[in-house]
């Protein structure tokens, strides 16, 4: 199963050191389970493109206006959820408030 | 089948062999696999441009232990002070195969292998793995193609298979009568999951990782021959077959999820249905029960209705009980649930799916809001019903099956 792991930081926490994920690049890489990552620019770089009746607003700043912002992603395929979840912890320290665990979805299914 | 697909199936039968001579002949598991596969890579360059040798076997062989040799040769020049050699050359190894040492062995080796590549220190991805490159002849970008996945991603998880093999100490041999029964599980589990992988997958972009059915067959089949009294061997076979017989009706030309009642049933391969429904007739009859048997026999009797209207549900629903006792787990008792509803109304299966009510197994799995939505529709609920496909269609993490629960849902849409 392919987990999208999104890594949460918030803007009100004051700079730090940047991130040590060696021990999860070297867990997940070693064990065949990392498939990419990414590193984002800080959120008041982006752009926000809206498309609504067909008239467009293009905005400078972020979607979502909140303090808590993904700064990263990494997709990894693994065993269970619960192995994505060990992962995860591998990452949600330091800097990092928190990291979402989500599943992708699979071009592939069951009749029923 | 042109030329280049009959040389492919050619080394690829021959793979498995040729690494279990080399096994025999100098042990080492992870060195004597790579010199296979760079053999195997010498064959498909050289064998269209200079023909196929007379012994094509032998030819490997001789390439893959002139590699293997090289290989520890330069390892050794790498590392001169390390007291062990990675591989040991035993003593009457010598390099020119002998002439016709082909035979009854091989089919042992390719068991001992699979064996060998389903070790229980490994997880169920890397056994999926290495049995792909080292049994079914694939090199790593294509088993990393069938996955979807980067082969950057598929090499270190086959290496790592490789060294967790050697770490743990298994050997190139057969396991003991003891252990012999959990290790054929897990070589028929791992074969599934391959087969299982492939058919989910078996249209549209996904063409690649359907070749993975025939590859779980073809193994499956050589499994079968080593081993040709066990009824869950035979059971296993049987039901690959019956279920990828269906494989040309289970979508529709835009891709879209035919469930088995709605299915043309005159495209179902003849052949497959005859070959399966053999098997596992004669299996049942003459081996003890296993789950493999069970479901190919519930699947065969879904595939001798001339309609599904035909359907022995009866029958269907006995198998289910029986498989439900002897293998119990949530994914059949959905079944089971559904093949009571056939015989005994609606409102029976739905009871049966309360028991699966706070089970931790399916707890956000949109399986049982599946199932419940078609039982509730059956019994004509059809706002529940809608709820469910609805809920089932959030929770599903495969594309094409929440565009079927999402059509689904709004057939019931008023």
């Amino acid at each position: 199963m392919k987990f999208l792991l999104n890594l949460y930081l918030d803007a009100a926490d004051p700079p730090g050191e940047g991130f040590d994920h060696e021990g999860f690049l070297a867990a997940s890489g070693q064990a065949g389970e990392l498939i990419s990552a990414h590193a984002f620019a800080d959120p008041s770089l982006s752009t926000a493109v809206r498309v609504r009746g067909g008239v467009v607003a293009v905005a400078d700043g972020p979607y979502l206006p909140t303090s808590e912002h993904v700064a990263g992603q990494y997709v990894v395929d693994c065993e269970s959820r619960e192995r994505a979840v060990e992962l995860a912890t591998l990452l949600s320290s330091g800097q990092v408030c928190g990291v979402e665990v989500r599943p992708l979805m699979d071009s592939a299914g069951m009749e029923m | 089948m042109s030329a280049s697909e009959r040389l492919e199936d050619l080394l690829r039968e021959l793979a498995p062999q040729v690494l279990g001579v080399l096994l025999h002949r100098y042990g080492g598991f992870e060195e004597c696999e790579d010199a296979v596969q760079e053999a195997l890579l010498a064959a498909a360059m050289q064998w269209p441009a200079e023909g196929v040798p007379e012994s094509p076997r032998s030819w490997l062989v001789t390439v893959a232990s002139r590699r293997l040799i090289d290989q520890v040769r330069s390892e050794q020049a790498r590392r001169r002070r390390e007291a062990t050699a990675a591989v040991r050359e035993a003593p009457d190894a010598g390099l020119a195969p002998d002439p016709g040492d082909e035979g009854p062995r091989d089919h042992d080796d390719t068991l001992t292998l699979l064996f060998l590549c389903c070790h229980p220190a490994l997880t169920p991805a890397s056994q999926v793995a290495l049995t792909l490159r080292a049994v079914g002849g694939l090199t790593t970008a294509e088993v990393a193609r069938a996955f979807l996945m980067p082969e950057a991603t598929m090499a270190p998880r086959i290496s790592r298979a490789k060294q967790r093999i050697k770490a743990v100490g298994a050997s190139f041999e057969m396991p003991s009568a003891q252990e012999r029964p959990d290790r054929l599980d897990a070589v028929l589990h791992v074969l599934y999951l391959i087969f299982n992988e492939g058919y989910t997958a078996s249209s549209g972009p996904d063409l690649h990782r359907g070749e993975l059915t025939t590859e779980a067959i073809r193994l499956t089949r050589m499994v079968h021959r080593s081993l040709p009294d066990d009824g869950e061997v035979a059971g296993l076979l049987s039901l690959m077959l019956l279920t990828d017989a269906r494989r040309a009706a289970r979508t529709g030309p835009d891709g879209a999820l035919v469930p088995l009642a709605e299915q043309d049933r005159n495209l179902w391969d003849a052949a497959m249905i005859e070959e399966g429904t053999a098997l596992v007739t004669a299996s049942m009859s003459a081996s003890p029960l296993g789950p493999y048997q069970l479901q190919a026999a519930i699947a065969a009797l879904h595939v001798q209705a001339p309609r599904a209207a035909d359907t022995d549900w009866e029958q269907i629903r006995i198998l289910y009980a029986i498989l439900t006792r002897i293998a119990p787990n949530p994914m059949v008792t959905l079944n089971h649930a559904v093949a009571v509803a056939m015989t005994r109304g609606p409102q029976a299966g739905l009871e049966l799916l309360e028991s699966l009510d706070g089970d931790p197994r399916l707890a956000r799995h949109h399986r049982l809001h599946a199932v419940r939505a078609h039982l509730q529709e059956l019994a004509g609920e059809y706002a529940a019903a809608r709820e469910n496909y609805r809920l089932a269609a959030l929770l599903t993490t495969s594309l094409p099956e929440q565009r079927y629960l999402r059509a689904r849902a709004g057939r019931l849409e008023r």
